[in-house]
Order: structure tokens, then C-alpha cells, then sequence
């Protein structure tokens, strides 16, 4: 499989801000490639460096070997993305939208494609609509359609399903599947842990510009394999020390322990007893992304990922 | 090459879309001008031995197409990078060059299309004569070439609509209106005079006017050189901007 997305060491501040600090990802021909990290972290703007929206002040990034700097014209034909925000012409309609787009990549008579595209992100009924009538998740849908009209081989999906009602995002997510399969490349950034769970057959976390973890899905669910457990104390409780440096607590008083085994809850529990504290609530669950997420920027790096295992 | 065409395409059919604005208000203003200032000084001047409408009708067709060349390139950048469409031409493979090319194409071809239809409504006046077509055309294709991509400059330096505002009436507007379509300069003061002559719109209305009436108040040799500097200048200034990605790529 040849390398379709090569990234090597992007840097980019924004005055005192280091957005990208050096930033190193190879992604492969055909992969479903997510991009996950808190808001700042960098994903939209190593997204945008990719797209050529934004300049990177060092290293540099190819598309199928193409520089989107120096052979920017090849580099940005093979790239079709989705931006974040939801942009749209107000003087045109949908059809006339993606024929203008279509002709922005140098391609003239593009109607049986974009016929296409318009029946699978159910848009058809909607082709002589102009922009400014449609819903907010038409709206989305047309931004992904704009992306695909010159059938690039790499689709970036910068928060896609950001707004947008569950239908729609399944509906969108059977598409880009389908694309996916036929071989286009998909990176994709979004907030919904579970989406790229499900989607993505390899992750990068991003943290403050870094990556803090790469590896496939899988991969990073076992390294927080086992169970999650989460408990409440009743009274307002204070957790032992002990316990409390390998928790974590989130704002509404609930603490989460990762368990490698069932066997280690049992310790835990006994911790509790001994330290006098009454349980009010407790779920046991299998570790998700979100669980891993939240371990690794916890964490920072793949050394505290492993001791917090 | 069809990166340029289709986004000259849509430069075009954008505002013939909304012509009501773009086109047919522009027209109505020039003749309002037109009405009101030929009933007050046609019995009373005369301009190079030209009686004052027909004087005013090419100064006013000249005024009208660069004001509106001016208006939209820099109207439809600035809101492209309002609502954040400007991407969709910045994501694909165009160039700075077809970029400018296609903006500045279209400006020219507003700035003719409003100059037309001025030409249309005012003729009905007073019908200037054609002395020499080829100046009309070439005065008109710079000057709006020039004001095109200026309003370029104006659309990616500006944020906000009210800096486009202040860039449009605080520096555009005088110098069109302050050009010599309303008088000749020679009615000025010696002082005014030489500042007109500083106005690079002057040697456009001027040099516009000699393709009608053949007389002007500088040889259209001299106004061809400074209006041609300057679109070579500005023009070099804008592909500078494009090419550097100020405020368009960060």
C-alpha cells in the first residue's frame, strides 16, 4: 500500500501560539484515519496545512508524493474536503454550486457525477433549491458533495456531523463507508468518540499541537483493555490518596478507574472500606474511546498512558 | 484554463443574478446626475467648445463603469470572506493568476455593462459624437481593469464591510467624482489644476472623452502612459498580494 497522506515535522504558531509543533503522520492508500483531540489541539489547522488554507512556518506535507505547496495543482486535485464550518454561496443553487465547483477542477460536463452524488447524499428533490433555502443539514450535505465532484482519491472530513441530526449523520456515514470501500482515503476529525470507534481503523490523538497517540483503533482500546468502572460517594466523600492519583473525576463527582482485570476491584473496593467511604452510585462498563481519550490526554504521552495501565 | 473560465463564470453570473443592484441602480444614479446638472448648466456652459450634456454624458459613462468595476471585485471578495465561501476557491487547483485574471475580468465586464447602459439612457439627452472608437474602448477596458484590481486589494485587505466602506467613499469616490466628469480641468484654479493632475482617474475620464469628441484637456498619449503605469503597477501589487496569501491563506 503506497503512503497517500505524508505529514513530516509540520510546525505553525499564530504569534505566541504553537498550533503544530512538529507534527509526523503517514497515512496509507485506502485507510479510515481519524484525527481526535480537544478543541485547540490543531487538527482543523493541520487540516487546513494540508489543504493549502494555511502556511506552515517548517516541514512540509505530500499528497501521493504531490507537495501541496510546491505542486500544489496535483496535490489539490486529489484532495476533496469538507470544511468545518458551514459556508455556502447564497447566489446559486445546489446544482449550479457543484457544476461551478466541478469546473474549479478543471472539469466541464461533470452532470452524471454530480447526479450521483446528489442521489446518494439524498439531495435530488433539492438540485434547483438555491443555497440560502436549505436547512442547516442540507446545507452540510451539499459541503460534502462540493468535496467529492472531482471523485478525489483523499477526502477530508473536518467535523462533518458537527449539528447535524442522527439520520443524516448514519445516512452520511453509509456513504463515506461506501467511498472508503471503493479505495478513497478518508481522514476524518470529529467530537463524537463513538463515530470514529466505529468508523476509523486507525487513530491519531492530538494534544496541544502534538501527537500524543497513534495507533490502530484496536490497538488503542487494548492498551485500556478490561473494564471501566465508575463510582460515586455518597456524602460527599473524600477518596484515600491512593486511589485518588489513578482515578479521574469529571464535574459532576463521578470517578472513573480503568480495571485491566475484574480481579482488581476487589483492592479497590477494600481501599474504600478501609478509608470509610460509602458508595452511592456504581456502573462497571467496557472501556470505549472516550475512556481512552480522556486517559491519554490525561496522560500526554504514550510513557504515562502505559503507567496509568 | 478552465479554473479561470468557470470562476469567471461565477464572477459574472453573480451579479447578473442581483443586476437590479449591480447594474440597473448604477444607471439610474448617472442619469439622476445626468438630469439634474444638464438642467442647471447646459444653457449656461460649454466645455471645449462642446455643448455641457453631451460633455457630461462620457465623464458620466467613465465614472459609472469604474465605480462599479471598483465595486465588484472588492464586493464579492470581501463577501466570500465574510460568509467563508472564499474556500471553495482557495481549496481547489487555481492559481493567483487565473484568480486575478477571473476577478478582474469580470469587474471589466460590470464596469462595461454599466457604462453601456448609462450610455444607453443618457443618449437620449444628447448623442455625443465617435471621433475616435478604438481610445473609448481602450480608456474604458484599463481604467476598469485597473479599478478591478484595486477592488481586489480592497476586498483582501478589508475585514469588515465598513473598511471596504471607508475604502470606497474615502478614496474611490473622490477621486472619480474629482476627475473631471463634471467640468473640464481647465475651469479650475491653477492650484487645483496641478492636484488634478496627481488623480490617475483624470487621464481616464480625459483620455475617454478624446475617443468621443477628439479634443481633451491633455494629449491621450500622455493620459494612455499614466493610466497604463498605472494598471501595470497596481496589477503588480495585487498578483504581489495573491501571491503571498496575505489574508487569504494565513
Amino acid at each position: 500500500m503506497s503512503v497517500a497522506v505524508a505529514i513530516n515535522k509540520i510546525e505553525k504558531r499564530f504569534g505566541t501560539l504553537r498550533a503544530l509543533d512538529g507534527i509526523s503522520l503517514q497515512i496509507v492508500e485506502g485507510e479510515f484515519f481519524g484525527l481526535l483531540g480537544p478543541n485547540g489541539a490543531g487538527k482543523t489547522t493541520l487540516i487546513s496545512c494540508l489543504a493549502g488554507l494555511v502556511r506552515p512556518d517548517a516541514g512540509r506535507i505530500a499528497v501521493h508524493g504531490h507537495d501541496v505547496v510546491g505542486d500544489y495543482r496535483a496535490a489539490r486535485r486529489l484532495l476533496g474536503v469538507v470544511p468545518q464550518e458551514l459556508v455556502f454561496d447564497p447566489f446559486f443553487s445546489v446544482r449550479e454550486t457543484l457544476r461551478i465547483q466541478s469546473g474549479y477542477f478543471g472539469i466541464r460536463r461533470n452532470d452524471d457525477w454530480i447526479d450521483e452524488i446528489l442521489a446518494n447524499l439524498d439531495l435530488t428533490a433539492k438540485a434547483d433549491v438555491n443555497m440560502r433555502r436549505l436547512s442547516g443539514g442540507m446545507k452540510r450535505r451539499v459541503l460534502v458533495a462540493q468535496a467529492l465532484v472531482h471523485k478525489p482519491p483523499v477526502i477530508v472530513l473536518d467535523e462533518p456531523t458537527a449539528g447535524v441530526d442522527v439520520e443524516l449523520r448514519q445516512g452520511l456515514w453509509q456513504f463515506v463507508r461506501r467511498l472508503n470501500g471503493k479505495g478513497h482515503t478518508v481522514i476524518l476529525t470529529t467530537h463524537y468518540l463513538e463515530e470514529a470507534e466505529t468508523l476509523c481503523g486507525r487513530i491519531a490523538m492530538l494534544k496541544q499541537g502534538r501527537v500524543v497517540a497513534l495507533d490502530t483503533t484496536s490497538n488503542l482500546l487494548a492498551r485500556f483493555s478490561g473494564q471501566t468502572l465508575h463510582l460515586r460517594l455518597a456524602n460527599a466523600g473524600r477518596l484515600p490518596a491512593a486511589l485518588r492519583d489513578i482515578g479521574t473525576e469529571n464535574e459532576e463527582g463521578v470517578w472513573t478507574f480503568h480495571l485491566a482485570t475484574i480481579g482488581e476491584m476487589e483492592p479497590l473496593l477494600t481501599g474504600l472500606r478501609l478509608a470509610g467511604c460509602m458508595i452511592d452510585d456504581m456502573r462497571l462498563t467496557q472501556t470505549d474511546l472516550e475512556d481512552v481519550f480522556l486517559g491519554v490526554m490525561k496522560g500526554g504521552d504514550d510513557q504515562k498512558i502505559k503507567a496509568l495501565q | 484554463m478552465i479554473g479561470f473560465r468557470t470562476l469567471l463564470y461565477k464572477e459574472t453570473l453573480r451579479f447578473w443574478k442581483v443586476s437590479f443592484q449591480t447594474v440597473a441602480a448604477p444607471v439610474l444614479t448617472a442619469l439622476l446626475y445626468l438630469m439634474i446638472f444638464s438642467h442647471v448648466l447646459e444653457s449656461h456652459v460649454q466645455v471645449h467648445g462642446v455643448a455641457y450634456t453631451a460633455f457630461l454624458i462620457p465623464g458620466l459613462v467613465m465614472m459609472s463603469a469604474l465605480q462599479n468595476a471598483f465595486a465588484n471585485s472588492s464586493s464579492s471578495l470581501i463577501q466570500s470572506k465574510v460568509t467563508g465561501s472564499v474556500v471553495f476557491v482557495l481549496l481547489p487547483p487555481i492559481s493567483y493568476i487565473e484568480f486575478f485574471l477571473a476577478y478582474v475580468a469580470a469587474a471589466v465586464l460590470r464596469g462595461l455593462m454599466v457604462g453601456v447602459g448609462v450610455f444607453l439612457v443618457t443618449s437620449w439627452f444628447a448623442l455625443p459624437m465617435f471621433v475616435a472608437p478604438v481610445w473609448i474602448l481602450v480608456f474604458v477596458v484599463l481604467g476598469a481593469g485597473l479599478m478591478g484590481a484595486l477592488g481586489l486589494v480592497a476586498g483582501i485587505w478589508a475585514d469588515k464591510f465598513d473598511q471596504l466602506a471607508a475604502f470606497q467613499n474615502f478614496l474611490i469616490m473622490p477621486l472619480t467624482m474629482l476627475s473631471g466628469v463634471f467640468y473640464s480641468i481647465h475651469s479650475l484654479p491653477a492650484f487645483w489644476q496641478h492636484v488634478s493632475r496627481f488623480n490617475p482617474v483624470f487621464y481616464m475620464i480625459d483620455g475617454f472623452r478624446f475617443g468621443f469628441f477628439g479634443v481633451s484637456d491633455v494629449a491621450p498619449e500622455t493620459s494612455l502612459l499614466v493610466v497604463g503605469t498605472s494598471f501595470v503597477v497596481v496589477s503588480a501589487a495585487t498578483l504581489a498580494l495573491l501571491r503571498s496569501g496575505y489574508k487569504l491563506r494565513s
